[in-house]
């Protein structure tokens, strides 16, 4: 396509067309021809897409199987890519305990693992376990980078921070293209194919829970997880932003998120508000929670406490 | 329509008997079944993996058959010397959590024996809430489906019975540190020096 505007560009030259003329028909077809050419490896389909919640069934099947397509030909992998929606009646929650947390890290690698997120350069981690002295509270008492032969360490607590699902998400305000918006079973979702990296929900978000994708994810082929959703754990692209969806891809099949599976002392607890008889529940009424930076009217979706 | 609903006596008729009699035929006829032996053996209430045994010691009764049964409290000396008691062990010792006749099953403070898959009835007996936690799935791992199967852990999976207290675990690395231009620390979080 770019060789054919190349070529008519040339040709009008060579008829020595009026300066307007050329000008205008130069412009349009430039235009025209460069936008998705712009954009590296973007075919005129990708850069056609319409907004998620405009894609009708047929176009929504189309969209999975060119991705899939595509991570055929990037990664050798067959995907399994599915766009599983809201399920009915179900209001998603998260609760972690303070008290069992021993700052082990086991969640952070397991969700990268789950979710195909970029092992090095760029590092990326949905979630981050911040460890705090006894008795604070403030976030500027937080280290991250905190490494001890052993965990528990005595005189600290760990508290691990991911995606709060806000219920009054300030990251949807801020996007300018609506490339992210809240779902009907809780989970603030990203389209990355309609993401245009500005990263203003980044700066709006107030648990630096979004993750900006720098390069192309480097993911080791065998490490792979083709079992994915579309506005989950399926590979990002660069230049799009990221973020924990409670494993959408999990959790809509009606498993446990990958964290929850992993942390070894049962600190992580997730389920489904409306369900009399969740776990989450049952916590909501039996212990005292809190949510982070609660004055901020963010409304997470995600509760701690101390057992 | 008026007079049937001022009507205060029933009225029995016959296909009202008829329910009757079925029910009761029903009934007998449920007697009459041979007993399966169902209802005995308590129903695995909390799918749990095996305990976790060490290796090649179940069942107790291979080596405690032969063994004369000794209820006196004292330090072990032939056997089991690993087994290092620190669970309140000022007040208690084997024979107060393991059956000494039955040495294959757990012993309740009732007097009650229980397999060891069911242990955490034994546990359940001192932490009472968090035992009423761990039913609720609440204490402990649970993996599986939110909305679905879940499998449960035993106590003893997580906690060794005779020394509960968590074990320190190695942690997995520390995030790597930003590079300028290639990530951003939140200004409420210290720098990384
Ligand atoms: S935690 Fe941040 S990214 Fe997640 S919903 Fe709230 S504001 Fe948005
Ligand atoms: S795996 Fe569990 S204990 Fe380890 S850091 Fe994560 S939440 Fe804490």
């Amino acid at each position: 396509m770019k060789n054919d505007s190349a070529k008519s560009v040339e040709l009008d030259r060579n008829d020595s067309v009026t300066r307007r003329d050329f000008l205008k028909k130069s412009l349009v077809g430039a235009g025209l021809l460069t936008l998705p050419g712009l954009l590296p490896g973007c075919t005129w389909e990708e850069f056609s897409q319409k907004h998620f919640s405009e894609l009708a069934p047929a176009e929504l099947e189309q969209v999975l199987r060119r991705l899939k397509d595509q991570y055929r030909r990037c990664y050798g992998r067959e995907f399994q890519l599915s766009a599983t929606g809201p399920l009915p009646e179900t209001a998603f929650a998260y609760a972690l305990d303070l008290s069992k947390c021993i700052g082990c890290r086991r969640c952070v690698y397991a969700c990268a693992e789950e979710n195909n997120l970029s092992r090095s350069d760029p590092q990326i981690h949905w979630i981050k376990v911040l460890r705090f002295p006894n008795g604070s509270m403030n976030p500027e008492d937080a280290e991250r980078y905190y490494a001890p032969d052993k965990v528990p360490e005595e005189g600290y607590y760990y508290m691990p921070v991911q995606c709060q699902q806000c219920a009054n998400p300030p990251c949807v305000k801020a996007c300018p293209v609506q490339a992210t918006w809240k779902e009907p079973d809780g989970m603030v979702v990203v389209d990355y194919n309609w993401c245009i990296g500005c990263r203003y929900c980044m700066a709006a978000c107030p648990y630096d829970a979004r993750h900006f994708n720098w390069a192309a994810p480097t993911l080791p082929i065998n490490e792979i997880n083709t079992h994915t959703h579309y506005l989950g754990n399926r590979p990002q692209e660069k230049n799009v932003v990221g973020k924990c969806t409670f494993c959408i891809q999990r959790v809509r099949e009606g498993r446990y998120p990958a964290c929850v599976e992993a942390c070894p002392v049962g600190a992580r607890k997730f389920g489904n508000l409306l369900d009399q008889d969740s776990e989450i529940r049952y916590i909501l009424e039996h212990k005292r929670v809190f949510r982070f930076k609660e004055e901020l009217n963010t409304q997470p979706n995600f509760y701690y406490y101390f057992s | 329509m008026m007079s049937s609903s001022l009507s205060i006596v029933p009225v029995f008729r016959f296909s009202d008997f008829r329910y009757l009699l079925t029910g009761l035929a029903v009934f007998f006829l449920f007697m009459l079944l041979p007993d399966t032996g169902l209802a005995v053996e308590p129903l695995q209430e909390y799918p749990v993996p095996p305990p976790p045994f060490s290796e090649g010691i179940f069942p107790c009764s291979d080596c405690h058959r032969d063994l004369e049964v000794n209820t006196k409290k004292r330090q072990l000396v032939d056997e089991h010397q690993d087994i290092r008691l620190h669970h309140a062990e000022q007040v208690r010792w084997c024979l107060d959590c393991h059956d000494a006749n039955d040495r294959d099953r757990l012993r309740l403070t009732s007097g009650a024996t229980i397999p060891f898959t069911e242990s955490y009835l034994l546990c359940g007996q001192c932490h009472g809430t968090i035992y009423r936690d761990w039913r609720a799935g609440v204490h402990g791992k649970r993996t599986g489906f939110w909305r679905g199967p879940k499998r449960y852990l035993l106590c003893a999976h997580c906690h060794n019975p005779h020394a509960p207290a968590f074990v320190p675990l190695v942690p997995a690395p520390p995030p790597l540190k930003p590079r300028p231009g290639n990530d951003r620390v939140p200004t409420h979080e210290k720098r990384p020096h």
